[in-house]
């Protein structure tokens, strides 16, 4: 049943993509197989399939752990380039210095990074009431005015022909591949170590067990003692963390330095690979792989029907609105049928006791009447 | 001369407030129906390339708006029924229809990047709208003046009609709403059309008007800062013109600075300015405590099943 | 007494409402099952039955809400389908929700209007208003908003929406459950009047004593099904009860004396300022409770019943000053966690969301509360078979219907979530229990039940405090009782020394001989 919804939605993506893209006059058979299936068989492919699911799982663990309770933290984009550019500022400081060290203090400071951008909504949701949707995506756009600005100015390589960039990282800035001789950085691993972490912790520890109730029932989770502040801070340092730690692997693995073009949109695709994954960080490493397919495929259907690179932004988009579509369904089939199986008609009457009086928004809203 | 920047500054503030005012209006409505669109970026780009594209294959910029109208609320459609019927959240069905806009009107627009159109044109006759002195009343696009009768269209709907008062209600308690016998959902899917059909048309006005030609993710944001002022606004129609015309002028400040080469701050931080400005501008107004007749709509957000 | 005018032309009319055979199914459940019962022209008739016996959907049903799958309604004798609660408006059906359907954030006005298919010019359906709100001696503000107004002023709302449609049959869903006995007895002369101009009125209530003061005919549902049609002044309380409850009535085991133990909850000064929008401000109160036992605060719901529990629970600490102490330690500023490990429990009044978590296991839901009273999570980690072993023992000790303590909170009816919740506190010993509404929406099985376990956990030394709308509940229970009123809380007073009626003015707040002018206006 928990499978249902994500396998549907791929399958409806892959149909419904062919037949948008036969009707825009592209070959839509072609472009689906050409995303979908041909990295699978080309063995480079896989490498870089496994690069770039690692930034969306890492994105998305974080992210998952906020939408459960609730929070929604949209602003991954910009919390990731804070990652890379604290990790920057870390490896200018010490361009000069070698050690085993460096490489750890620009992962934490990334982390820190990430997690300072995320505390701007966190703050002003918990001390203001401001929606955390509105404040963490603008920051996004600031982040990478800033980004603009540290590369045209300040950061600015003065040996590098004007390029707005910053120097190369040496070798004791740079991330060491996991597996000698490929692209698999050792974020990779990382990535796949943290999102089984995250899933014990969801499931087995008493702060796992505070997001899930903050979640489902805010009342009830202070009713069990949970601190919807706390809870709010926890979330949104987590999806910061996350993704701090994203851009602090990115800057110093695939890049090794920092560019402009640094802000690929991860921030953004991990919000699907979250939903898609069902916000349970196993399924988020699946669903990783299935995103960063179509980047990997997107990317050879470019060159081989010239599909253009838009067109992966339109499957992506396609694929989370069928899972909400199926999600949806698939929901409504398991609650309609555990609800009739004990449910009788008395809990459907059952008087709402004072709310006449109370705001309308903590009404009561039983299941049941759905019947 | 002065006095000539003076006027240009305020051509340029109901420039770019504009676009902003037409997509919040839209989304005020959704909103006091009990849904929340945060869809409305991705609106505001299929809207963009629509009237583009239209107004270059026609040659009418009118029409190009009408189209964009046209495509923006075919794509809340989608977010009706996602969310309507079938009850899904709210909040990820609004950003997928942003990344789905995003994607859309960049694949759609791939073909016409680089070239242009022409501008939506004045309604004045040509001696009035390009007066030096009087181009201030008369020289602007004909959707600056249109989001000013909207703004007064959508605050009468809201307050002085029956559909209108059944809308609110709608908004304030769906299940009270059900059980006397209003169509929940038809109000709702009808509301979420007509801001679909704003943010559309918001979305013509930087295509047709403000470069005029297209470019990805042309709109920069001005979707979310549409959203933003509806809750800077509490809700009010008239506020969401005060806030409009507010942020207009924080950016014609950015463009002016930048147009001016006055290079105190660095042009990225003026170009976050508006972003900032929505940040703190948030803050402000939720720093004050909400009296029941400026809070969100009681149903904001939440799905309704129709029980029977 | 002398048959009246219209108790003679009666025979010779076809009655107002006739239903015949109406059958209502829902997945895995029969509502209504076979359902026949007819009201006159005038009439004013009952409409009986527990929670769940198929009032509601029968109401809806004839106020088209639903339709129903068989049997026919015959309106003034011609069979008639009513598709819309519009459709039903057109045949002169208005209808008084349990609920009331109206917009908090709108004008009195406002609100009539919407509840109106075509509603006249604002000036006009003032007019109309005014003139109903005169007729029936109903005071009301045309241009107040709702949120601003009382429980008894909102329901005038709904009755003056209902009596500007000049209605035939006037379907009034549990009118009383909100209301304080003076408000009661304002309404039932206003039923009386409206029922003397010929309007018929079809009642709901599961209050027996109310139908024998105000109904000429009462019709009983049990299960779905027409169990008995009387006439409820021939017939007593006691009766009339077990033909709806289908049983006899088991009485609760009193404990005998006069409770002994020391002071285990004191509540002293205790304020809080509402929260916006609607919040009551806590006003001062204070009580205290000794072991043994069980102290009772009655009042109208909105009068800061939730606010009382939430300050005293933790979960609200926020702008909350004044003293609490358990077992003589004050808990003032202390979390919901640090309250619990001192034997504070708390059972609100909402289960679906508040005491419990619907879409989580019966398991997991005893987590929610007892992690550290019973130690289910250690060290940061859940003891998940700890957890699973307390909930089901929770679900043998107060027989819970459910599959397992692997079943989802949202699997159970009412009654049995709420005996799981209760249970879930009770089997943690507490040194004082803190609910509100216990036994709201639960069958009178499962009520019962929780009411002896409240006694017994009592007896066994406990300090309980009942927040209850019930007053029934609350003379069965209660020790001593207090009113709590406005957010100020009356003294207390031993359950032997005070009347229904004094309590009662209390809940309108009326204290002593003068009443404030503030709040005269709600019970008057």
């Amino acid at each position: 049943m928990l499978l249902a919804a994500p396998l549907v939605a791929v399958a409806l993506t892959l149909a419904a993509g062919a037949i948008l893209f036969t009707l825009l006059g592209y070959d839509g058979a072609g472009a689906v197989r050409s995303i979908f299936v041909t990295p699978l068989f080309d063995p480079y492919r896989w490498q870089d399939l496994l690069v770039k699911a690692a930034p969306l799982a890492l994105i998305a663990t974080g992210l998952s752990i906020g939408f459960r309770a609730n929070v929604w933290n949209i602003g991954a984009e910009g919390q990731y380039v804070l990652g890379g550019l604290a990790a920057t500022d870390v490896a200018l400081l010490t361009h000069e210095m070698e050690g085993a060290w460096i490489l750890p203090a620009m992962v934490l400071a990334g982390i820190l990074g990430g997690m300072a951008w995320a505390a701007v909504p966190a703050a002003l949701r918990t001390r203001l009431g401001v929606s955390e949707i509105l404040t963490s995506l603008m920051l996004n756009y600031v982040a990478i005015q800033l980004l603009y600005y540290l590369m045209r100015g300040p950061w600015k390589d003065p040996m590098g022909f004007n390029f707005p960039q910053t120097v190369l990282f040496s070798a004791s800035q740079t991330l060491p591949m996991a597996v000698p001789g490929t692209l698999i950085h050792w974020g990779v691993p990382l990535a796949a170590i943290l999102a089984l972490a995250v899933w014990f912790a969801v499931g087995r520890t008493v702060a796992g067990f505070q997001i899930r109730v903050v979640g489902l029932a805010p009342d009830a989770a202070r009713y069990g003692g949970f601190r919807e502040r706390a809870t709010v801070w926890l979330a949104l340092l987590a999806g910061g963390g996350f993704a701090g730690l994203a851009g602090a692997l990115e800057a110093s693995g695939p890049f090794g330095q920092m560019v402009p073009a640094f802000p690929t949109g991860y921030g953004y695709t991990a919000i699907i690979v979250a939903f898609l994954g069902r916000l349970n960080a196993l399924g988020i490493l699946v669903a990783a792989m299935v995103l960063a397919l179509t980047y990997v495929g997107g990317e050879s259907a470019q060159t081989a029907i010239g599909l253009p690179a838009a067109a992966v932004g339109v499957f992506q988009a396609m694929l989370l609105f069928f899972l909400l579509a199926a999600d949806v369904l698939v929901r409504y089939r398991v609650a309609r049928s555990a609800a009739h199986g004990a449910v009788t008609p008395a809990a459907a009457s059952a008087p709402a006791g004072g709310s006449a009086a109370e705001p309308a928004a903590s009404k009561r809203r039983q299941p049941v009447e759905a019947a | 001369m002065s006095a000539m920047l003076l006027i240009s500054v305020v051509m340029g503030i109901a420039g770019a407030a504009t676009p902003i005012l037409i997509a919040a209006l839209g989304e005020l409505v959704v909103e006091k129906s009990g849904v929340l669109n945060l869809g409305v970026e991705g609106m505001m780009l299929i809207g963009a390339v629509t009237a583009f594209a239209v107004s270059v294959h026609t040659g009418s910029p009118a029409l190009g708006c009408l189209a964009a109208m046209l495509a923006a609320a075919l794509s809340s459609l989608i977010f009706a029924v996602l969310t309507l019927t079938l009850t899904a959240n709210q909040v990820a069905t609004g950003l997928a229809l942003t990344i789905f806009g995003t994607g859309v009107s960049a694949l759609a627009g791939a073909p016409y990047v680089g070239i242009t159109t022409t501008r939506l044109g004045s309604i004045f006759p040509q001696a009035l709208a390009e007066d030096p002195w009087l181009r201030v009343l008369f020289g602007h696009s004909p959707l600056v003046y249109l989001g000013l009768i909207l703004t007064f269209g959508v605050w009468w709907f809201l307050a002085r009609t029956r559909t209108g008062l059944v809308l609110r209600a709608v908004g304030e308690g769906d299940e009270a709403a059900h059980s006397i016998g209003y169509p929940v959902l038809k109000i709702r899917y009808l509301a979420i059309l007509f801001g679909g059909a704003m943010a559309g048309l918001g979305g013509s006005y930087f295509s047709l008007v403000l470069t005029p030609m297209w470019a990805e993710r042309l709109t920069a944001g001005r979707g979310w800062i549409a959203i933003a002022l509806v809750v800077f606004a509490s809700w009010r129609p008239a506020w969401v013109l005060a806030g409009a015309y507010l942020f207009g002028a924080v950016i014609t400040l950015e463009l002016q600075s930048k147009a001016a080469g006055f290079n105190a701050f660095a042009p990225e931080f003026l170009s976050s300015l508006p972003y900032l400005a929505t940040i703190v501008v948030l803050a402000v107004i939720s720093a004050g405590r909400r009296s029941a007749k400026t809070r969100a709509p009681a149903c904001l957000g939440r799905p309704f099943r129709a029980s029977a | 007494m002398a048959p009246t005018l219209k108790e003679i032309l009666r025979p010779a009319m076809p009655p107002r409402l006739e239903l015949s055979g109406i059958t209502k199914r829902f997945p895995g459940v029969v509502a209504n099952d076979g359902v026949g019962f007819s009201v006159a022209a005038g009439e004013i008739h009952a409409l009986l039955g527990e929670n769940g016996a198929g009032k509601s959907t029968l109401v809806k049903i004839i106020y088209g809400v639903q339709q129903a799958d068989e049997g026919e309604l015959r309106w003034n004798g011609a069979p008639v389908s009513i598709e819309s609660p519009r459709a039903a408006r057109r045949l002169g059906i208005a209808m008084v929700f349990q609920h009331f359907s109206l917009f908090e954030a709108m004008t009195v006005l406002e609100n009539i209007a919407l509840g109106m298919d075509d509603p006249p010019p604002q000036r006009e359906l003032e007019a109309a208003v005014r003139a109903v709100l005169d007729t029936y001696d109903l005071g009301l503000d045309p241009h107040r908003d709702v949120f601003t107004l009382s429980v008894g002023e909102r329901q005038r709302i709904e009755i003056v929406r209902a009596l500007l449609q000049n209605p035939k049959l006037l379907i009034m869903d549990e009118p009383t459950s909100v209301l304080t006995p003076q408000e009661v007895e304002q309404l039932f002369a206003t039923l009386r009047r409206i029922a003397a101009e010929g309007c018929s009125i079809l009642y709901i209530s599961h209050k027996l004593g109310e139908i024998q003061a105000l109904c000429e005919s009462a019709t009983i549902l049990r299960g779905g099904k027409v169990v008995a049609t009387c006439d409820p002044r021939s017939e007593t309380a006691r009766s009339m009860a077990e033909m709806m409850i289908g049983g006899s009535l088991k009485d609760v085991a009193r404990r005998d004396g006069a409770p002994v133990g020391p002071v285990r909850l004191a509540v002293d000064g205790l304020s809080a300022p509402g929260e916006p929008p609607f919040g009551t401000t806590l006003k001062d109160v204070g009580f205290s409770v000794r072991g043994g036992e069980i102290f009772g605060i009655a009042g109208v719901a909105g009068n800061g019943q939730n606010e009382l529990l939430l300050a005293l629970s933790g979960e609200r600490l926020e702008e909350v000053t004044g003293d609490i102490r358990i077992d003589e330690t004050c808990v003032c500023g202390l979390g919901v966690s640090a309250r619990r490990r001192r034997g504070l429990a708390a059972v609100p009044e909402e289960r679906n969301g508040h005491a419990a978590v619907p879409a989580l296991s019966l398991s997991e839901n005893a987590i929610l509360s007892a992690r550290t009273r019973k130690r289910l999570a250690a060290g940061g980690l859940l003891r998940l078979g700890a957890a699973k072993a307390y909930a089901s023992g929770v679900i043998e000790a107060f027989s819970v219907r459910a599959t397992g303590a692997a079943a989802k909170a949202r699997s159970l009816s009412g009654g049995n979530l709420q005996k799981f919740v209760m249970g879930r506190e009770i089997l943690q010993d507490p040194a004082v229990l803190v609910v509100s509404q216990p036994t709201w929406g639960v069958d009178a099985g499962a009520a019962g039940f929780i009411r002896q376990a409240m006694l017994d956990l009592a007896a066994r030394g406990a300090a309980i405090v009942v927040i209850s709308q019930d007053l029934d509940e609350l003379f069965e229970l209660a020790d001593r009782i207090a009113v709590i009123n406005d957010g100020h809380l009356s003294p207390a007073r031993p359950l032997a020394e005070v009347t229904v009626d004094e309590i009662g003015l209390l809940m309108g707040g009326i204290h002593g001989a003068a009443p404030r002018p503030a709040t005269s206006e709600r019970a008057a």
